[in-house]
């Protein structure tokens, strides 16, 4: 662990910063909430004992105790259900959801319960419930353990769906989230569970980037790659490898899905004529139909090529030895560049 | 040893037969023993009152007035009955004909009717009766009155010993709601948590046209039993064994011993809701049946041969209920339409780059017609 002065330097606070994963930098941040607000609480299934099938709550019971990080019975729409009546009782909510398959049996609540109190109260009722959803493949999983159900959460009003791709994101993204009095639908990358980088471990409630705001993560001139979670490592790595063949992408990492930061995408599709959008899902009905539908709105005098999709077919989530044929690569990433770089 | 409210052959609680007549029962007469003739005429009253705004409403939805009404009529007793035994810090989850509870807590009933009218998905504020809005889900809330429960628990309002601060949770359902998945997690978190909370059944015989037989192969009140949760049957027509059963229910929750689960057999006596037609799937002579054990001839007969029924308190109370129903058609009549771009408030709690890029467009939008696109 170093230490470093605040960046702002105004004060004379020294923030400490550690060298962690993705799934640690959760960790940290879920136990910096629990340890800033008496009102925070963990739920879900096995996230006490064991920490969590990824131990993302590891020693967080031990530390915060079996009220404040309940393990559940093992019943999805339950865990939300009763998130929902303690956020009435003015707790804060965090339920962990095992996998991206096992949310559906929680699906109602969140889409007919959640999401629409606030708006069908007149704001009488707010519900800060934030739902930990590990996401994405790549890991050589099972049957229903490498989803992307983003789109399902997006297209729902009232909820705020992100998803960090970094660990310093997803130290202050979970935080932020936990602190938002609106439901938010928390997306954890599980393929980038175990990246490591520094972080800043600023204590809860501390301002961050925001939970409605793009960051364009590498700058460039030809080609913009929108992607978001697992993808933005597949976007960059992609920008390397066109970088060394004269090519210059910009990369945006979206981390919020709703609401999207349309301006920041067009901002920069203005200046570099092209886009292409990635992501795990699949590419039908998905999130960059959206970016592109809003590209070619706002962006129609300065597109150079029609915006381009690159992301998972229209099937289940294969089985997991063919799952790369699925997943977007950085050759299926760069073949979509070259077809954008043609016109 | 079997616990007396563990136990499957279980009774119905009853402490007024259909004829009015005051039957004994050693555990539940002392919950019903301070409770005078005045406390009686204000069961009494509230039930009619309660069948008025029915009444009411239901000619409203015939008029054209309501897009929809979920009548509560013959319920009246399972509702008035429990909703007494609540304590003001106690909170409510309704389904969707309370009618009668929320009566009780202090509501104003032409709240009920914004969701009925179009102009409102609510309706009133839950923190001032202590009332959760409707869910048209069938028994998606029983979940949130468990959370709820569980909330009080961690707040220590719970097993104190001071009556003025414990508190409990009661969430209302029906017959058919037992068969949703979401109640049936309800029972076992409630269960594994010993959570503050009274699961009260209506059991109305029909969830709209498949009757309970459809949804059971026991009765409800074993679905309780197999949660490990106290059960209780009770004649949901006989306002003072409800009031005793669910006082004795709402007392174990604030006192720390956990969920009970309470079955009222009562009847629907009218349709599902008014766009339902009952006549396509059940007889007349059930119906007939049925309104022999009516909840308020019961408790009238009850009290008039007491002889405290006097004429006087019953003409005030025709006033009173007449006086209730130009107040049902007045505050219609006056239910206007929000403004359109209304939809847009509070779909966040705070700012969202969409719906607020959504509503700018569409104000203006109807900005931009010659009438300033008022409509």
């Amino acid at each position: 662990m170093t230490t470093t002065a605040d960046r702002t330097g105004t004060a004379a606070t020294a923030v400490a910063t550690e060298k962690v994963t993705l799934a640690r930098a959760i960790t940290l941040g879920l136990r910096a909430a629990l340890a800033g607000d008496p009102k925070v609480l963990l739920m879900g299934e096995d996230i006490g004992r064991l920490g969590g099938v990824f131990r993302v709550t590891d020693g967080l019971q031990a530390e915060f105790g079996p009220d404040r990080v309940v393990d559940t019975p093992l019943a999805e729409s339950g865990i939300v259900g009763t998130a929902i009546g303690l956020a009435m009782r003015g707790y804060r909510p965090v339920c962990e959801i095992q996998f991206d398959g096992f949310v559906f049996p929680a699906f109602d609540q969140i889409t007919t319960m959640l999401a629409k109190l606030h708006a069908r109260s007149r704001g009488r009722i707010t519900v800060p419930v934030v739902i930990r959803i590990p996401y994405g493949g790549g890991i050589g999983a099972v049957e229903h353990h490498s989803e992307s159900p983003e789109v399902l959460f997006a297209h729902t009003a009232g909820l705020r769906v992100v998803t960090p791709s970094t660990p310093a994101d997803a130290y202050t993204m979970i935080q932020e989230a936990i602190a938002s009095p609106d439901p938010v639908i928390f997306l954890e990358p599980k393929g980038r569970y175990w990246d490591k980088a520094e972080v800043a471990l600023t204590p809860y409630g501390t301002p961050g980037a925001g939970l409605d705001r793009a960051r364009v993560v590498r700058s460039g001139t030809d080609l913009t790659v929108v992607a978001y979670g697992p993808t933005v490592h597949t976007a960059l790595k992609a920008a390397q490898v066109a970088a060394e063949e004269g090519t210059s992408l910009e990369v945006i990492d979206l981390r919020t899905i709703s609401p999207l930061d349309h301006a920041t995408v067009v901002e920069s599709v203005r200046g570099t004529g092209r886009c292409v959008v990635v992501h795990e899902a699949s590419v039908s009905h998905g999130v960059g139909a959206e970016v592109a539908a809003r590209v070619t709105e706002e962006c129609f005098y300065e597109l150079e090529a029609p915006v381009l999709r690159v992301g998972g077919f229209h099937t289940p989530y294969p089985p997991s030895r063919i799952e790369h044929e699925y997943l977007p690569s950085v050759d299926r990433v760069l073949d979509a560049v070259d077809r954008a770089m043609a016109h | 040893m079997t616990q007396p409210d563990l136990d499957p052959a279980i009774e119905t609680v009853q402490l007024l037969t259909p004829e009015g007549t005051r039957v004994a029962d050693t555990r539940y007469d002392p919950r019903v023993a301070h409770l005078d003739a005045d406390a009686l005429r204000r069961f009494y009253a509230d039930m009619v009152l309660t069948r008025r705004f029915d009444t009411e409403a239901t000619a409203l939805q015939r008029q054209g007035e309501l897009g929809l009404f979920t009548p509560s009529l013959g319920q009246e007793a399972a509702q008035i009955g429990s909703a007494h035994a609540l304590a003001p810090q106690d909170f409510v989850f309704p389904a969707y004909r309370e009618h009668g509870v929320l009566h009780v807590r202090g509501l104003d009933l032409t709240d009920v009717l914004k969701q009925f009218r179009g102009v409102d998905h609510g309706g009133w504020d839950p923190a001032e009766h202590g009332v959760h809005l409707f869910t048209l889900v069938v028994g998606a809330h029983p979940l949130h009155a468990v959370g709820y429960a569980m909330g009080l628990q961690r707040d220590g309002v719970v097993g104190t010993g001071d009556p003025q601060r414990d508190a409990g949770v009661i969430a209302y359902l029906g017959d058919g709601a037992t068969s949703q998945g979401d109640v049936n997690e309800a029972l076992v978190f409630a269960g594994v948590s010993d959570a503050p909370v009274v699961f009260f059944v209506q059991n109305n015989q029909w969830a709209i046209s498949v009757p309970v037989s459809g949804q059971s192969k026991v009765p409800l009140a074993q679905r309780g039993l197999g949660f490990g949760i106290p059960t209780v049957r009770v004649d949901g027509n006989d306002v003072l064994a409800c009031y005793a059963v669910t006082a004795e229910a709402m007392e174990r929750a604030r006192s720390g011993g956990g969920p009970t689960f309470v079955e009222a057999v009562t009847y629907r006596m009218g349709a599902h809701t008014t766009s339902d037609d009952p006549l396509r799937y059940r007889d007349e002579a059930e119906v007939a049946a049925w309104r022999a054990k009516d909840p308020i001839d019961r408790l009238r007969h009850y009290l008039e041969s007491a002889g405290e029924l006097p004429a006087g308190f019953l003409a005030d109370l025709d006033e009173r209920a007449e006086a209730l129903a130009r107040h049902v058609r007045d505050a219609v009549h006056a239910m206007v339409p929000p403004p359109a771009a209304s939809m847009f408030d509070h779909v966040y709690a705070t700012p969202h780059a969409l719906v607020d890029a959504e509503r700018a467009w569409f104000t203006d939008y109807q900005a931009s017609f010659e009438d300033g696109g008022v409509r």
